[in-house]
């Protein structure tokens, strides 16, 4: 049977929809999904300050550095390692380096890697686990060994002995860390499209003759939306970390140029001596990540009509 | 039996003999905004040993809460007011751990799902035995194990000995609920509960269940209580009725009081929405229209009033209280009760039963009408493999094993049969429109065999298909709207085109346009499914597949999709496929009936032919098997029930393939019983347009 406060919700939230007498047939303008969505999602406080901030912060990071008469390239050599001040707005290091604009630079680095990589690989695991679920047959047992063979690759063996080919080359450094992070994705996906496959709303639309790509599309991945988009915001942050830990090493981004992790790894041992060199980064990466969550979690409040109206 | 019974209920004495007393009962839910949801207002019975009493109501009415309140299994975060006696012992404010005791040995519940109430890891026998050995100290091991056995036969499952070291999933369903009955009879319990036992399973299944609670009843002494909401499941089985709505009861009395002088609206509302086999094929079924309203906001009068056709202006200040009416024991909440029982008002005097025009070309000769589904020898087999990675075919289910259909412009064919017999798969085989593994299916004429995929695109737009569970098959993301649009997006209309059409839609279901940018979860089961209709009919296709379309509804809600359906039928001059394994809901919608077991037809033809003379044993049996909402008629019929289950399709019996659970086999002589065994029985003229598959087919009146 059903529980008890399941049978005791009243059957419809709305009376009995009467047909209004009267009304003309074309007076009711329908909407459609993406505007319902938008619509939603604008009606989430925390959605759009977590999405004014993102703004905001890559705004900063690519406007801020030219109000700086410092560049990331510069060492002032009258100031070694001293505290905020009006020269030096976030200080400076022990090589005389401004920390406003290493930060910005980092940022901008991090930023473009960070959300760069959570929808490449949240896309490709998207793409290819529901391919795999859907299709089934050889479609499947290909994609899935592909994954399973990525699986037990070691990644960081392939980055650091790729790293010397890619020297500057961001773009492909975004598209390895990507292809390291989407596999076990990509596999609960294909578990999830199994399950929703056999639901009679997919079927319905088959058997209307909707194109399968388009029942992926329409069917199958926003019903999988809540899972893709706690996904994607875990890995902007896994990909800061992962680009940090890897630049530690002395692969991915290398000096001169800066990252977010290369600033965080250079200033943790001076977190509590020269507290400065460590803050500022960090702030900057939690802001970044608590906003890119805010945006995630609005989104998937807005996508799913169980949500209810979002406060 | 019950005047005295009755009588505590009208003078508030405390009846010695009753083993259940339930006063004053409340349950309320804490909800948001300060609004508690009030589950179950001033409920009051007593149940006497051995009796039976039917709760009968909507879902949301309370009937379900009112068992868990009374089995102690409500949430902690409910309040729960009144007593709750069983014998002298009150229940309520007992904790856990006496109510333990008291759970399984006095008192005792049979739930609704039988494919979950039991645990899959353990065998039948050891979950049988574990009731018995947790209220038997001086129990021990093998005596349990041999009363488990001697329960099991009780329950009727056949070589209990055997069969009590399989696991739940080597039951079926009624397999399932009879352990579930002999589990809750181990202990001779005083009360059993069953709370909508026979819901999820077939109409013979539910026959069989049905008699084994009358045995269960027999054996132990207990009283039932049995929650429900169909009134014509209980007719035959219980000794008094009680109606809730909206967490009260609004009329309670003899079974033969609530079915012939019901008193309360709503009761006549619940009596006129049930399809019934006995009433003449074509004519249409009296909706109660609207919802139950919200438990949290329950409006001063009396909560029926926005669905009651006799309500006056006084039915909205105080809730009418329970009051005697008529003979001595019932009693009905309604201010206009005395009108109707003066006047003695009928169902179709208080809820008139819409007119339903004939369909334009239901007056072409059906001779003459073109055929839009035609099915030829159809065959689907499956092969069954075994080993894992060299696997290897050990024998084949034959799902579907041949079967010829033919559906006229604007006819209605009922394809019914029980869970199994290949009903699902013959409608995924024409919805798929390709080639079938044998055979051919022709939709307006056109094979399926030949066609291109540009062509198989075009002719899903006159195929069209709606589905059983009306939640399931709308996409819970995507508003209502967008849902209608999908069909015309893909067939290429334009934006204004499917606009208009959304809405014209909507209104031809009965909903209104504004609701297009709601989330299907925001609606009824009813009105779900009008979307689900509404989706079907985007296309204007010829012919609509509808797969159990009203079998996950209520009773009431269930007679307004119907209506729906015979309405659109005739305006728009619809064919329907209407697979069903109600035959009752089949003989208010059919024009003809199918009836197929195990793969084959074994009877087909127009439905007063089938209806009034069934010829094969199965159709026999199917038919006797429905309850009649009449308790006189119930309690004289005879019912033909069958043995066991549905073999499987991957086994099937040599020559015909009912003669193992076929009674008219049984009767037979020694050189007739070879012909059943050996020879296939091809389909018999019984009539015009009605032929049967049984070589002894005989016409038999059952309903």
């Amino acid at each position: 049977m059903t529980s008890p406060t399941e049978a005791l919700l009243p059957s419809g939230h709305a009376p009995e929809g009467e047909a209004k007498p009267g009304a003309a047939i074309d007076d009711t303008a329908v909407t459609g999904r993406g505007r319902l969505v938008l619509k939603r999602f604008a009606q989430q406080k925390r959605g759009l300050f977590g999405l004014l901030l993102v703004v905001l912060l890559i705004l900063l990071a690519f406007v801020g550095p030219h109000f700086s008469k410092w560049s990331y390239t510069d060492h002032d050599f009258e100031n070694f390692l001293t505290a905020p001040s009006k020269l030096h707005w976030f200080g400076t290091d022990q090589t005389g380096l401004d920390l406003f604009a290493a930060t910005m630079r980092g940022a901008q680095k991090s930023i473009l890697i960070g959300l760069l990589v959570a929808v490449f690989a949240t896309g490709l695991a998207a793409i290819v686990g529901s391919a795999a679920g859907y299709f089934g047959g050889w479609t499947d047992r290909i994609l899935m060994w592909i994954v399973d063979l990525l699986l037990v690759v070691p990644s960081f063996l392939i980055i650091a002995i790729m790293s010397g080919s890619f020297a500057g080359n961001w773009i492909l450094f975004v598209a390895l860390l990507a292809a390291f992070i989407w596999q076990i994705t990509a596999r609960i996906v294909r578990g999830q499209t199994l399950a929703l496959k056999e639901r009679e709303y997919v079927m319905a639309a088959r058997y209307m003759g909707v194109p399968q790509w388009k029942i992926i599309l329409n069917h199958i991945l926003p019903n999988l939306s809540s899972l893709l988009i706690i996904d994607a915001t875990i890995n902007v942050s896994t990909a800061i970390i992962l680009e940090a830990s890897l630049s530690f090493f002395g692969f991915g981004v290398q000096p001169p140029d800066i990252s977010l992790g290369t600033l965080l790894n250079d200033g943790q041992n001076a977190a509590f001596t020269y507290p400065w060199l460590f803050l500022f980064p960090a702030v900057f990466l939690i802001l970044l990540v608590l906003a890119v969550n805010l945006v995630g979690d609005a989104l998937r409040d807005a996508l799913d009509p169980s949500a209810g109206k979002a406060q | 039996m019950t005047t005295e019974t009755t009588e505590f209920i009208s003078t508030g004495k405390i009846d010695t003999d009753s083993v259940l007393t339930v006063e004053d009962l409340s349950v309320t839910f804490p909800g948001g905004d300060g609004n508690d949801v009030r589950a179950v207002r001033g409920l009051n019975f007593s149940l006497r040993r051995g009796e039976v009493l039917a709760i009968v109501g909507e879902s949301g009415s309370g009937k379900s809460v009112t068992s868990l309140a009374i089995m102690g299994l409500l949430p902690t975060n409910a309040r729960v007011g009144g007593s709750i006696r069983l014998r002298d012992r009150e229940l309520l404010g007992l904790d856990d751990r006496h109510l333990s005791d008291i759970r399984g040995k006095q008192l005792s519940m049979i739930f609704q799902e039988p494919l979950s109430a039991l645990t899959p890891v353990y065998t039948i026998g050891q979950q049988v035995s574990e009731a018995l050995l947790i209220h038997n100290d001086k129990m021990t091991k093998r005596q349990a194990r041999d009363r488990s056995v001697e329960l099991l036969d009780l329950v009727g499952i056949p070589n209990p000995r055997d069969r009590i070291n399989a696991f739940p999933h080597e039951f079926s369903g009624g397999m399932r609920q009879r352990v579930m009955i002999a589990m809750a009879i181990a202990n001779d319990p005083d009360v059993i509960i069953a709370d909508e036992p026979t819901t999820a399973l077939d109409v013979t299944i539910q026959a069989q269940i049905l008699d084994v609670l009358q045995t269960a009843r027999r054996e132990t002494g207990a009283a039932i209580v049995m929650i429900t909401h169909d009134l014509g499941v209980v007719a035959g089985l219980a000794d008094r009725v009680m109606v809730m709505y909206a967490g009260r009861p609004v009329e309670i009395g003899t079974t033969d009081d609530i079915y012939y002088h019901p008193r309360m609206p709503y009761t006549l509302g619940l009596l006129g929405s049930i399809p019934r086999i006995d009433a003449q094929g074509g004519s249409s079924l009296t909706p109660i229209e609207g919802n139950p309203p919200s438990l949290a906001t329950l409006p001063p009068g009396c909560p029926f009033v926005p669905r009651c056709p006799l309500a006056i202006d006084d039915c909205k200040t105080i809730e009418p209280p329970l009051e005697p009416i008529g003979r001595s024991g019932h009693l009905a909440a309604c201010i206009r009760k005395t009108k109707i029982e003066q006047e003695n008002l009928q169902v179709n005097d208080v809820f008139p039963a819409p007119e339903i025009a004939a369909a334009a070309v239901a007056r072409i000769p059906r001779d003459e009408r073109k055929a839009v589904l035609e099915l030829d020898g159809l065959k689907r087999h499956y092969p069954l493999l075994k080993g894992a990675v060299l696997k290897r075919q050990v024998g084949t289910v034959k799902a579907v094993d041949g079967i010829d259909l033919e559906i006229r412009e604007g006819e209605t064919l009922g394809l019914v049969g029980e869970s199994g017999c290949g009903k699902t798969t013959t409608l995924l085989q024409i919805l798929e429109l390709n080639k079938p593994q044998e055979g051919a299916v022709r939709i307006n004429g056109r094979d399926t065999r030949e066609l291109t995929g540009g062509e198989r695109r075009g002719i899903r737009r006159d195929l069209q298909v709606v589905f059983q569970d009306p939640l399931a098959a709308l996409d819970p993301r995507l508003p209502v709207g967008d849902v209608l649009a999908e069909p015309m997006r893909t067939h290429g209309m334009n934006r204004k085109e499917i606009e208009r059409r959304t809405n014209e839609l909507l209104r031809l279901v009965g909903l209104d346009p504004a609701m297009s940018s709601r989330f299907p979860a925001e609606f009824s089961g009813g009105q779900r499914q009008r979307i689900g209709i509404a989706r079907a009919l985007a296309l204007t296709p010829k012919v609509l597949v509808l797969d159990e379309p009203v079998s996950a509804l209520d009773v009431s809600i269930r007679a307004g999709v119907i209506n729906l359906l015979l309405q659109l039928r005739a305006e728009l001059s619809l064919s329907y496929l209407f697979v069903a394994h109600d035959l009752s809901v089949v003989r208010v919608i059919a024009d003809r009936v199918a009836v197929m077991y195990l793969g084959r037809i074994v009877e087909i033809g127009d439905v007063d032919s089938v209806y009034e003379r069934p010829s094969h044993p199965y159709t026999q049996a199917l038919l006797s098997a429905i309850p009649v909402p009449d308790p006189v008629k119930e309690r004289q019929r005879r019912r033909l029930l069958l043995k066991g289950d549905l073999p499987s399709p991957a086994n099937v019996p040599s020559g015909c393939r009912f003669r193992g659970r076929c009674f008219k086999y049984e009767a037979l002589d020694a050189q007739d019983k070879a012909r059943c065994e050996n020879e296939d029985p091809p389909l018999y003229e019984q009539g015009a347009d009605h032929k049967a598959a049984c070589h002894f087919a005989e016409a038999v009146m059952v309903v």
